[in-house]
């Protein structure tokens, strides 16, 4: 997981240096392949507004949840069947690309997750850990 | 009693169709939805160029609709009904039961979308033969109301670089069961297919399990020649338990079932087991039965990146996809789904 960590960062600069469309934030694509993540680690600013652009290639249906542990486990466990009202929470249909924009709190806060709770997807991988540096 | 599960050249993914609770976020598993494999049985009979496929599919859920997604070496002639009595004399010839007296009798990525080449109805099932990508193949089994496990794409295109060709079975327990149909009883199915050797795809029968569940699978070959296999006895999870030539009385009785005529004097039989874990599970089975003695790498699954030889002689068939899925809960490989009728 390391180089897409690495391929990730790679991105995260990227995004920084075209500006960012959405009042200055930058923009972070995360791909879905496999059920897989392209990036399995992810680093943002204390207090940063990111856009996330979720790209997903799979026949099957996926979703992107930031949160604590809190919140992936709420979800985990939930009924919600589809996502898209809350920052940092979206759906994303087969074939499908989305976005939801999310605001990270201080780099003192709990530790911030993403991941996919369609039934299976956690327990298959698809999960990573956002560190607010 | 021993139950076999046909999967058409093998494996089959399968999956709960329709909707039960959600029990997570955006949830398609139904609560209830407890749909096991036990064993999967399958004979892949080749003679003539000509592959015969037996498989049944048993219900053993809960109720609703379950699917399978099987992946084929080539384009199949017919589908039909088979015959009830093939897998479990199969069975029987590699496990007799042992007689009490000495006369006693035994008994026991976006690419065009799948087209669909054969809609037909066996009983309770809804067969569709699809040819298409591992994209195109998952899109068209999403619509069709199957629920994808995770690990479902990649196995798609594992398939779909070799072959495009796919069988996708509907079964439908609760109409099942209105027709009187018992939990246990099976529909056998048989595919003729053309194609220049015979094929069982082995990997998908690890789809929709956990990473510590083991899987057992029976793999019956009926050939005109003793088959060179790959992988054999090396492979991980995989037994070669018997291979010499098919007796009299076992090919005499097989004749007799349905759409068995066309079985030759003599044939060798090969009995392989498969009991691995998932992770272990990363190969299909490869037979030679010309006598050339070259198993294909491409059809073992050891080099995705070419195709499989078709019934011409070498022309790739490109890729076959599949499609599996399910929704009311996991999914499953064929055993729980499809199982042949047992006799005893």
């Amino acid at each position: 997981m390391k180089l897409a960590t690495v391929g990730l960062v790679a991105g995260l600069a990227l995004a920084a240096a075209s500006g960012g469309a959405d009042g200055g934030g930058r923009t972070v694509t995360l791909t879905i392949h496999h059920s897989r993540f392209s990036a399995s680690e992810l680093r943002v600013h204390p207090g940063e507004r990111v856009r996330f652009v979720v790209r997903n290639t799979d026949p099957i249906a996926h979703e992107l949840i930031i949160g604590d542990q809190t919140v992936q486990t709420f979800h985990e466990l939930g009924t919600e069947a589809h996502h898209g009202d809350r920052p940092g929470e979206i759906s994303v249909a087969a074939g499908a690309t989305a976005e939801t924009t999310y605001r990270f709190g201080p780099a003192a806060g709990p530790p911030v997750l993403f991941g996919c709770h369609l039934p299976g997807h956690w327990a298959f991988g698809m999960h990573g850990t956002i560190r607010v540096v | 009693m021993r139950r076999t599960l046909l999967a058409i050249g093998t494996g089959a993914l399968a999956v709960g169709l329709g909707a039960g609770p959600a029990s997570a976020c955006g949830g398609l598993i139904g609560r209830n939805g407890s749909v096991n494999l036990v064993r999967t049985t399958t004979l892949a009979a080749w003679h003539d160029g000509v592959e015969h496929y037996v498989t049944a599919f048993k219900f053993a859920g809960s109720g609703g609709q379950f699917g399978s997604i099987i992946p084929l070496p080539g384009v199949p002639t017919s589908v039909e009904r088979g015959g009830d009595w093939t897998l479990q004399r199969l069975v029987r010839e590699v496990a007799p039961p042992v007689p009490v007296f000495a006369a006693a009798r035994a008994e026991s990525a976006a690419a065009a979308p799948a087209d669909v080449l054969l809609q037909t109805r066996i009983d309770a099932l809804d067969i569709t033969v699809l040819r298409g990508g591992g994209q195109a193949v998952g899109e068209w089994a999403t619509q069709n109301g199957f629920l994808l496990t995770p690990d479902t794409p990649e196995v798609l295109d594992f398939y779909a670089r070799r072959s495009p060709i796919f069988l996708a079975a509907k079964f439908d327990a609760d109409a099942a069961r209105q027709k009187g149909v018992a939990l246990g009883d099976g529909t056998p199915v048989h595919l003729t297919i053309p194609t220049s050797n015979p094929w069982v795809p082995l990997r998908i029968l690890g789809v929709g399990h956990a990473p510590a569940e083991r899987i057992a699978a029976d793999v019956f070959l009926l050939t005109d020649n003793k088959p060179a296999l790959l992988p054999g006895d090396s492979a991980a999870g995989l037994t070669v338990a018997r291979q010499e030539p098919a007796t009299t009385s076992l090919l005499t009785d097989l004749r007799t079932d349905k759409g068995m005529d066309w079985m030759p004097q003599s044939m060798w039989l090969s009995y392989l087991k498969v009991d691995a874990l998932p992770a272990q599970l990363t190969y299909d089975l490869a037979v030679d039965a010309t006598g050339a003695g070259r198993p294909s790498p491409v059809a073992a699954g050891l080099d995705a990146g070419a195709a499989l030889p078709n019934k011409d002689g070498g022309t790739p068939v490109l890729p076959f996809a599949i499609a599996g899925a399910a929704l009311a809960v996991v999914a499953v490989t064929g055993a729980g789904l499809l199982v042949a009728r047992s006799r005893r």
